[in-house]
């Protein structure tokens, strides 16, 4: 009788310890939309994961799904970590939206953070950066430094992240040069190095002399350095790799902060659902080193810009600003704002200068 | 009327954006005609774009590079040529395998790899051809794998059409019975055609990653082998329409990014393509005949109908995303050619497995 009760006794003990173990590791999800091999976003993106580890150490237990399309599929590995037991998932791309919502409204204990979008739940929280700002230098480097006045712009897809890099880095060169002209090229993808690759020739041979790219691989990079002469920007990873030319400055992504901020919440019991849009000066946006490739003044000027972007004296839509059609849309000194009609977060138009139509 | 597209340019770069495609597809090509269906071709062409990419950075010399992808694609098609011809496996499943298989190999074999860059490959000036006016930029002035792509081909379709080794891989393809009764020892022949298959995708993806790109990145071939399997079955399993077909493909593809970058209305370019046919029709058919037939008319008068209806629809506003439509034209070509010719060019063993005691 005392046998057995010692022997019950010890398998609850057993018991309790592992599901307190279990209790005790957080384990967080990662759902990317290239290969975290990409030298870009998704690279990123799991640089931070790696740095949540190296936080927490044993306390939590990560796992992620690479080249995730966004669709159907997203939703379908979501719900596989959701069932493993992950008690917050990071989905981080744009079009991982609705997937994220659908999904989240089936499992209301798991905290869900969704990259770039704008549709929050209770567990359902939104974040992203603010690029524009990193575009708005990109745009006052490339505008002084081409010489054939054409710059090249490989844009993703037409959601409105793209098209404010786009207008960002547009204004910003025609403010230092009025006879500039972009061109545009949709590659209606995110991570896709031959067709990349492609689209930087056909712009290059198009006479532009400047590569602005919002898609994910170092295709583009090695493209230019293959053409010679050819400026571009490293995109969401430094890609210094290809520094000093062509690369010669960078947008990074940070999100170790915030992943790790997060991950405390959780642990905390203190996460809510929260938006967050962080720019250059909360360092979730970071300008990769401006290389010597460039005249030393532009450099100057270049970085003057950073400090004021970060310091918050400046905003990168500052009036006048017409749109493409000629309509006004900020007058003299108003600053955009985020979340209002014709606001930033949900852009679908061109400003004044520029050619072509967002494709629908 | 090209607007900032410079024509010369163009066509020169539809013949290197064709150059991977039309690899991995003559390869593949030769695979179906013996008989066996590998739907393992993207593995092939990843693990071939690594394998070569690490060989030509090591080496420093590309043509080791090469050489390396198409051993390693050979090297992987021999496990499916293995599973499938001597444990009798299933070919599709084994294939798809293949593919997830030469996915993840690739990504592990490419670890130390991203972001660096390929050894320069430089493109040959042919002298002589290459200085012809007009032609000698877009067709003389490529990197050798460009002509050794085309050289394939054509040496597939001689073998296929004009060699007895030829005759004998294609009776294995279209009754393996007979052609096992006949004394021919299928599972070899089939052996040998999966390991050139293998060797050829394993170029394709080289070319990507050492010449197209030129650096590596995980997922670099982005869906290619698939696309070089659905150009097999649009030409028909004939290489000289296969030509045509892996041209299509990446044509469309160039001219798609050019008419974006150069800011075209694609709906323009097919009114006035589709009106310079209606003339090239008529004049062409004048000259020949020396008189208008009913026939070219009737071509005539559809071409025109067809310019009509495009800028009527640009007049109507509605919405039109070319480029969207532009991408997927040769998926919707490939459908049509498959309903045209539903019944017609597949060969009779496709698929099927193969043991002799049958």
């Amino acid at each position: 009788m005392l046998r057995r009760t010692l022997l019950a006794s010890a398998a609850a003990a057993t018991f309790v310890g592992t599901s307190l173990g279990a209790q005790d590791v957080t384990k967080v999800g990662f759902v990317y939309v290239g290969p975290v091999g990409d030298g870009g976003w998704t690279y990123e993106h799991n640089q931070g994961r790696l740095a949540v580890e190296a936080e927490f150490g044993d306390a939590v237990e990560t796992v992620f799904v690479e080249s995730v399309p966004e669709g159907p599929d997203a939703e379908r590995v979501m719900t596989q970590m959701a069932l493993e037991g992950a008690d917050l998932i990071f989905t981080t791309s744009f079009g991982y939206m609705d997937p994220t919502i659908n999904v989240a409204a089936q499992f209301p204990d798991v905290r869900f953070e969704h990259a770039t979008g704008y549709k929050q739940a209770d567990n359902v929280s939104v974040y992203s950066a603010r690029f524009y700002e990193g575009r708005a230098v990109q745009g006052h480097i490339a505008g002084q430094i081409t010489e054939s006045n054409v710059i090249g712009y490989i844009a993703s897809f037409p959601i409105p992240e793209v098209i404010r890099g786009i207008n960002s880095a547009y204004l910003h060169a025609k403010e230092v040069n009025p006879d500039v002209e972009f061109k545009i090229i949709w590659a209606y993808t995110w991570f896709d190095p031959a067709k990349e690759a492609e689209a930087a020739n056909v712009l290059i041979e198009q006479g532009a002399d400047v590569i602005l790219q919002h898609t994910d691989s170092t295709a583009p990079q090695a493209a230019a350095q293959a053409a010679g002469n050819v400026y571009t920007f490293g995109q969401a990873s430094d890609m210094s790799e290809f520094g000093p030319m062509p690369r010669v400055s960078s947008i990074i992504d940070d999100w170790a902060p915030y992943y790790i901020a997060r991950t405390q919440a959780v642990m905390d019991g203190t996460w809510e659902s929260t938006s967050t849009w962080d720019g250059i000066g909360a360092g979730m946006v970071g300008i990769g080193e401006i290389s010597d490739a460039i005249p030393a003044e532009v450099k100057a000027s270049a970085e003057d810009m950073v400090a004021r972007l970060a310091s918050g004296e400046y905003h990168a839509f500052t009036g006048p600003i017409n749109k493409q059609d000629g309509s006004a849309w900020l007058a003299e000194g108003e600053t955009a704002q985020d979340y209002t009609d014709d606001g930033l977060a949900g852009m679908n138009f061109y400003v004044e200068g520029l050619t072509g139509e967002i494709p629908q | 009327m090209f607007g900032s597209i410079d024509p010369q340019l163009l066509l020169a770069s539809l013949m290197v954006a064709a150059t991977p495609i039309m690899l991995a597809a003559i390869g593949e090509l030769v695979v179906e005609r013996a008989g066996v269906l590998n739907l393992g071709v993207e593995g092939m062409m990843i693990t071939g774009s690594v394998i070569g990419f690490i060989a030509a950075i090591k080496t420093g010399n590309p043509w080791i590079g090469f050489a390396a992808a198409a051993l390693g694609g050979a090297a992987l098609s021999l496990l499916f040529g293995v599973l499938t011809q001597f444990l009798l496996s299933n070919q599709v499943a084994t294939g798809l395998a293949l593919t997830l298989f030469g996915l993840g190999l690739a990504a592990l074999l490419g670890q130390g790899y991203l972001g660096v860059k390929a050894p320069v490959f430089p493109d040959w000036h042919i002298p002589l051809l290459g200085d012809i006016p007009i032609i000698g930029p877009i067709v003389f002035q490529h990197d050798p794998m460009v002509y050794l792509g085309l050289g394939i081909v054509a040496g597939v379709w001689w073998f296929l059409k004009k060699s007895r080794a030829g005759l004998v891989l294609r009776a294995v393809g279209e009754n393996h019975e007979a052609a096992h009764a006949l004394g021919y020892n299928v599972i070899r022949v089939r052996m040998l055609a999966i390991m050139f298959g293998g060797a050829c995708a394993g170029l394709g993806g080289a070319y990507l990653s050492i010449v197209r790109v030129p650096t590596y990145a995980a997922g670099l071939t982005a869906e290619m082998g698939w696309i070089a399997l659905a150009i097999v079955v649009f030409a028909g399993w004939k290489p000289g329409r296969l030509l045509l077909g892996a041209y299509l493909f990446g044509g469309v593809t160039a001219l798609q990014l050019n008419l974006q970058a150069a800011g075209l209305s694609l709906l323009d370019v097919l009114t006035i393509v589709a009106l310079v046919a209606a003339v090239v029709v008529v004049s062409v058919g004048f000259i020949q005949n020396r008189a208008f037939t009913a026939k070219m008319l009737w071509w005539a008068a559809s071409l025109c109908i067809a310019a009509a209806f495009f800028s009527f629809y640009k007049w109507l506003g509605w919405v039109f995303n070319e480029t969207l439509w532009l991408s997927s034209s040769p998926y919707i070509a490939t459908i049509f050619v498959l309903v045209i010719m539903s019944s017609g060019g597949a060969p009779g063993s496709l698929g099927k497995s193969f043991h002799a005691s049958r």
